[in-house]
């Protein structure tokens, strides 16, 4: 993340005195939001978790504060989650997810970063295509991605038409995995769970992510390819290096950095889809594009199992994001190192 | 002589003359490949708004590669039937929101931007800090919670459930401390000599020179509260206070297979961000690469 730290400067400013008290005055609007939405909203989500709470039984959520112990049953709820199927369920879909349209992403981006940062005409007009998916309402887009899978829709069509079959049931309403499907070919059989792979249905939603947030990618690379000296390529050409190995010995290495806020930025995104898989499948068929993400919705807002059951699944979402980003910091950090 | 110079100079132009024709060829796959991504990139919408002139009849015939880019018979039905599903009023939801996002996030923003930019007070650094590390942090994470609070304090299908709590948010704050760090400082020292206050700097040299700064922050503010589903999804279930998200994605259950209906509401959806995005092009793809979350 591109975090500029504040350092305190030293200053003979006159008015240090004022600041000491204006500064507080002027980030008290931000603060108050921020107070009572964003870190107050936190703590309560790791309250609520603690307890067994749902709105309608138990009246206004103040309750659980004045009559905690009516409520209260400690670490329950997170030891229910990590042994019910739904949530392992959940966990393979979003990992299954993450695995595939991360790499995806950060590789298209990467290429079409390279392609797009030579000399070519057009450069801003292919900038501003490859973006465009990114800054349109997510809804919109499942919607016309949902009429590209259907039965009749122009996926299908081009498939039929180039003599491919496309699956059955169609797309998003096709429960089975895709690497079980290939091994059922083979002939094997039974396999294990953990092994079935994305459903074809999570993979078409999967596709879609990568068709919308590849311009993304592309545009943060964009910029860290405009920030490699051109220097060092001149001088590497004149040592007499390929093209090939300026790529793989100059960009790639000068762009890792990238690459990491990259991979960073996938990952959160990719844990927290959520509105494309209301609007195209609604976590089905047989739960089978349920991510963790949705499986708090659902048991949170949708007759599940109430607050403090779907606030624990998203305190573990939290942790799995948070363990996945100082993961992902030690890793370059130990790049540095080399 | 010559020919010693001639023996020197042909590999050397036979390089140069690989290399070139390596450049065109190059030159000629960056454009192929590029056009190509960019018109898989442009179909999607292309066939939404092909598809919304269609007759129902028609969309529900079997595809033609004719029929994806053009309608047997255009027909605008479609545009007269969402207006029975009331989208101007969800547009005027959209807009309303959209419009106090802005102003909401352009006054916290400045002032607490200039604040970390510019004055040394107790817990600042801690305090920004905390402020940029829930950029990461996913909505789905303190829905919970924001929809207790918002319940208590009776906001629950009302403007206010979505409007408050976006009132301020990390990147705005981070976005306006980096643009105001960008500011020379000469001029607030010069009205400090003047005997000059905080406020009266911010007010009189810091607002009137903040202007592209909040240009982007307000693009940035606008996509996103036109964008945004979960929340409004969780606050509102009265279909008077639907955002066109909302109202599009709630068509969507009751009438399966309208298409052209759909993607006449997804073409209204689309026009306006697309018309802002021509125009500011620029800044949302530097407020991309500043935040790289999209909001």
């Amino acid at each position: 993340m591109a975090v500029a730290l504040a350092r305190p400067r030293p200053s003979r400013n006159p008015i240090v005195a004022e600041d000491r008290r204006a500064g507080w005055v002027f980030i008290l609007p931000a603060m108050a939001i921020f107070i009572v939405f964003v870190f107050g909203a936190i703590l309560f989500s790791f309250y609520v978790s603690l307890h067994n709470y749902s709105l309608l039984s138990r009246g206004g959520a103040w309750q659980i504060f004045v009559h905690p112990g009516r409520t209260w049953v400690g670490l329950d709820n997170y030891r229910d989650i990590l042994s019910s199927d739904d949530f392992w369920l959940a966990f393979r879909n979003t990992a299954w997810y993450a695995l595939g349209v991360v790499p995806a992403q950060t590789f298209f981006g990467l290429v079409l970063a390279v392609l797009a940062n030579r000399k070519i005409r057009g450069r801003t007009f292919f900038r501003t295509a490859f973006y465009f998916p990114a800054i349109s309402s997510s809804v919109v887009i499942s919607i016309i991605f949902l009429w590209m899978y259907s039965a009749r829709g122009p996926i299908n069509y081009v498939l039929r038409e180039l003599g491919f079959p496309t699956p059955r049931p169609v797309w998003l309403a096709n429960p089975n995995g895709i690497f079980a499907m290939l091994l059922h070919e083979l002939g094997i059989e039974h396999v294990s769970v953990w092994l079935e792979g994305p459903s074809v249905a999570l993979l078409s939603i999967m596709m879609l992510n990568v068709w919308t947030t590849t311009g993304t990618m592309m545009v943060i690379y964009l910029a860290g390819l405009q920030n490699i000296p051109g220097d060092v390529y001149e001088a590497a050409a004149i040592d007499g290096a390929t093209r090939f190995q300026m790529f793989r010995d100059i960009t790639i290495p000068m762009l890792r950095p990238v690459t990491a806020f990259v991979v960073t930025v996938g990952l959160i995104g990719t844990f927290q889809v959520f509105d494309q898989i209301w609007v195209m499948s609604e976590g089905g068929p047989a739960k089978k594009t349920t991510t963790i993400a949705y499986l708090v919705y659902v048991e949170g807002f949708r007759q599940g199992r109430g607050f403090g059951y779907a606030s624990a699944i998203a305190v573990i979402l939290f942790l799995i994001i948070l363990a996945l980003y100082f993961m992902q910091r030690r890793l370059t950090a130990q790049d540095y190192q080399m | 002589m010559a020919v010693a110079t001639g023996e020197l100079a042909r590999p050397r132009t036979g390089a140069a003359a690989r290399k070139g024709r390596m450049d065109t060829a190059l030159q000629i796959l960056a454009y192929v490949v590029l056009t190509l991504v960019a018109l898989l990139m442009f179909f999607p919408f292309i066939f939404s708004v092909t598809t919304s002139l269609k007759t129902q009849a028609e969309a529900n015939r079997l595809l033609s590669l004719r029929g994806l880019f053009w309608p047997e018979q255009i027909t605008f039905d479609a545009y007269r039937k969402v207006f029975e599903a009331d989208i101007e009023r969800w547009f005027f939801n959209s807009a309303f929101v959209a419009a106090i996002w802005i102003i909401g996030r352009a006054f916290t923003a400045t002032t607490a931007g200039y604040a970390f930019a510019r004055m040394q007070f107790p817990g600042k650094n801690i305090l920004f800090l905390m402020v940029l590390s829930t950029m990461m942090i996913p909505g789905m994470v303190t829905i919970v919670p924001k929809f207790l609070i918002l319940n208590e304090l009776k906001l629950i299908n009302t403007y206010g459930a979505l409007t408050l709590p976006f009132l301020a948010d990390a990147f705005g704050i981070f976005l306006m401390k980096q643009f105001f760090e960008s500011i020379p400082t000469e001029l607030e020292e010069a009205a400090r000599v003047d005997g000059a206050s905080r406020y009266r700097m911010f007010g009189e040299i810091i607002l009137p020179n903040a202007m592209p700064g909040l240009i982007a922050l307000s693009i940035f503010s606008f996509q996103a509260s036109w964008n945004a589903f979960l929340e409004p999804l969780i606050f509102i279930s009265k279909p008077a206070l639907y955002t066109l998200p909302l109202g599009l994605a709630y068509f969507r259950q009751s009438n399966y297979t309208e298409w052209p209906t759909m993607m006449a509401i997804a073409v209204i959806t689309t026009v306006p961000i697309a018309i802002f995005y021509l125009i500011f092009q620029r800044w949302f793809v530097e407020g991309q690469v500043s935040s790289g979350i999209k909001g």
